[in-house]
């Protein structure tokens, strides 16, 4: 037809049948046009996630531990968070029981370790005095400061038995990394697989055993 | 060719005649500038409004040139900041200016809010013009967050780690998300370099277009006024409100002025005491990154430390007064209130359900639920607010009261946001939390009840 001044009488001149068939190709040419759509979203998305190079970031370290003193705290790098070694001396692993009336998961129920140090010292038994632990705060990843002196402190409150204090929202860890009732963080700080072999730790890495 | 005129605004000239016919520039320079009516006694909470477009345009201007210089690189960030202070010529006053410039945007942007609060501006016919603003309030705070982490100092890199933290607490796809924001496993030179992208191109973007369709929906239903009545129900035989006056120039000159007293606190700032003693600039981040150490004292820029602070205050004994609360108010609901029985049980279902969250949810949870509802609760204002009346000049002793509580809650969970956590400090912290929600979830009553004073006729104005 030869008429371009007409779409108004067109689409009202329709029949039933010509409307519903519009309709249709209407709708479905939408649909496919939102598919198209959706899936070049896809590519930018994902170009969002962590890179190859990131991915592999993440080997296991290692560190001679004999090098660290009775009482000692040091702190290494794994997966860009900070882990802490800690030997923790006689008093300090009695002071552990002493406040377990205060902590919120005493039995590390709620809370990520490996099965070999799901217990009282969360630590290996082969070296339960060796605290080896991520020290990020299980309520929004700050790192706790050590609080490592056995007495009354402001922050820590007068029956310390040492531990490890958030400054960013005061959540307080007993020297087991095992959270205080009544403060933000509400399960322990998480404890990395780790292995020994001589003098030297392996964080990252544990060949999988459970004891 | 014809070209068809709609509109019967008189062009200047034969040039603008020439304009006019194939852009709308007279239109829309008379409808938004020199015909658009505005009341005569608009006072000092009238600046804000230009003081913050006149913001974004500086830190639009000062950002422009300081990406000429930055690098958006983990291993390079904190220097090249260093050598824009140091090396480039006025680097220094661009930066300050910048720094500067994000919290004074954010003092006007609060004191804009809190003229809209105290003269009803949110109020009807302007709900749109008040939803975009928050909008525009949330956008503000993701382009402040976003930019602060680009200096790469110690509190940058502990700020972002702290705030995007918050998104693992969502169930399910938290971790994940948390994962994908950052684009690795830890705050990283990918989360710097893709936060510099949002900074610098979407956040911006998205700004601009927000404050475009903040004034199309203002210029849509007119500006409110310091006695908060209508000005077009009192016209002039021109169909003009005889209380206006056209906006250009007379509101113009008149920001003008607040533009000359505002750039003397700003620019005294910039050139003697950029860091306001810790309060700009904090003194974690002269120092850089370091993903070992948590600087002792982590806080956000002052902006953000009321909404920091509700954050902290949420732990197990906050849940617990919440719990009492909850079922005092399902109590009192079903011994005095006159709604009906429908209304009742369904209202206690909802309470029920917030009272399991409540009991079996965690403290860092919640936190992160009442941060987000602390900010939600400014978009539900228009609705909450159901005085008979819209400025503070006639509202009644119980809103009065009301807001004085409100504002002292709001200050003194700012200064405990900056302030290291104590038991005694959280618990002055939850105190205010509590304040601050009871103030919306109560205000449908507060307004209600009380004498308010008639309003008048014709606004308020003495010739000077």
């Amino acid at each position: 037809m030869a008429d371009n001044n007409v779409s108004d009488v067109n689409a009202n001149g329709m029949s039933v049948e010509d409307q519903k068939r519009r309709r249709f190709l209407t709708g479905i040419t939408a649909g496919f046009g939102a598919v198209g759509v959706g899936t070049a979203v896809v590519p930018f998305v994902l170009s969002m996630s962590p890179s190859e190079r990131a991915k592999n970031a993440g080997a296991p370290v290692q560190y001679d531990f004999s090098k660290i003193q009775e009482g000692q705290l040091v702190k290494v790098e794994w997966r860009g968070k900070p882990v802490v070694l800690l030997k923790r001396s006689g008093e300090m692993m009695a002071g552990l029981d002493a406040i377990k009336g205060s902590l919120a998961d005493p039995d590390s129920a709620a809370s990520i370790q490996p099965g070999y140090a799901q217990n009282n010292q969360r630590a290996d038994a082969a070296r339960p005095e060796l605290l080896v632990m991520e020290g990020v705060c299980t309520h929004l990843g700050c790192s706790p400061v050590e609080k490592l002196a056995i007495g009354p402190d402001p922050q820590m409150g007068a029956d310390s038995q040492g531990g490890f204090f958030c400054p960013c929202h005061g959540s307080k860890f007993d020297l087991a990394g095992r959270v205080y009732k009544d403060v933000p963080a509400t399960t322990n700080m998480p404890v990395p697989p780790y292995k020994f072999e001589g003098s030297v730790i392996t964080i990252g890495e544990d060949d999988g055993r459970n004891a | 060719m014809a070209i068809h005129r709609h509109d019967n605004h008189k062009s200047a000239n034969a040039f603008m005649e020439w304009v006019d016919q194939r852009f709308p520039a007279t239109k829309v320079w008379n409808e938004h500038l020199a015909e658009y009516m505005a009341a005569k006694n608009f006072n000092f909470w009238y600046f804000f409004g230009s003081l913050a477009i006149l913001m974004l345009v500086v830190q639009i201007a000062t950002g422009i040139f300081l990406t000429m210089h930055y690098k958006p690189d983990a291993e390079l960030a904190f220097a090249s900041v260093e050598y824009i202070m140091r090396d480039v010529p006025y680097g220094w006053l661009v930066r300050y200016l910048h720094s500067t410039g994000a919290s004074m945007f954010f003092v006007v942007v609060y004191l804009h809010m809190f003229r809209g609060v105290i003269y009803g501006s949110h109020r009807e016919p302007r709900e749109l013009v008040w939803l975009i603003g928050c909008v525009i309030f949330v956008a503000l705070m993701a382009e402040a967050f976003m930019g602060y982490l680009l200096p790469w100092g110690n509190m940058s890199y502990w700020g972002a780690q702290v705030i995007l933290s918050l998104f693992d607490v969502i169930p399910f796809v938290g971790p994940a998300l948390t994962e994908w924001i950052r684009g690795d496993f830890v705050i990283s030179d990918a989360t710097l370099n893709r936060f510099f992208a949002f900074h610098v191109i979407l956040l911006p973007l998205i700004l601009v277009a927000l404050v475009f369709l903040h004034l199309v929906a203002l210029h849509q239903v007119g500006s409110n006024n310091p006695d908060g009545i209508d000005i077009y129900e009192n016209l002039d035989e021109d169909g003009k409100p005889v209380d206006g006056i056209p906006f250009f120039p007379y509101i113009v000159i008149k920001d003008l002025i607040g533009v000359a007293g505002f750039l003397i606190v700003y620019l005294g700032i910039v050139f003697f005491w950029p860091d306001l003693g810790g309060i700009f600039l904090e003194k974690d981040n002269f120092a850089p990154a370091n993903p070992l150490q948590t600087p002792p004292d982590i806080v956000p820029l002052w902006y953000f430390t009321p909404f920091y602070s509700i954050l902290r205050a949420s732990t197990t004994s906050l849940l617990e007064a919440m719990l009492w609360i909850n079922a005092g108010i399902v109590a009192w609901m079903w011994i005095r209130s006159k709604i009906s029985i429908k209304a009742k049980i369904a209202f206690s279902i909802l309470a029920a359900g917030v009272a399991v969250g409540l009991y079996f949810g965690s403290g860092k949870a919640w936190g992160v639920v009442l941060m987000a509802a602390a900010i939600v609760c400014f978009f539900l204002l228009p609705w909450l607010d159901r005085s008979p009346v819209y400025s503070i000049r006639y509202r009644s002793m119980p809103f009065k009261i009301a807001l004085v509580l409100f504002l002292a809650a709001f200050f003194i969970l700012g200064y405990l946001g900056m302030n290291a956590p104590t038991p005694g400090k959280t618990l002055l912290a939850q105190i205010c939390t509590v304040i601050y929600f009871a103030f919306f979830a109560l205000m449908p009553w507060f307004t209600s009840i009380g004498q308010t004073k008639p309003e008048p006729s014709r606004v308020t104005y003495e010739a000077h």
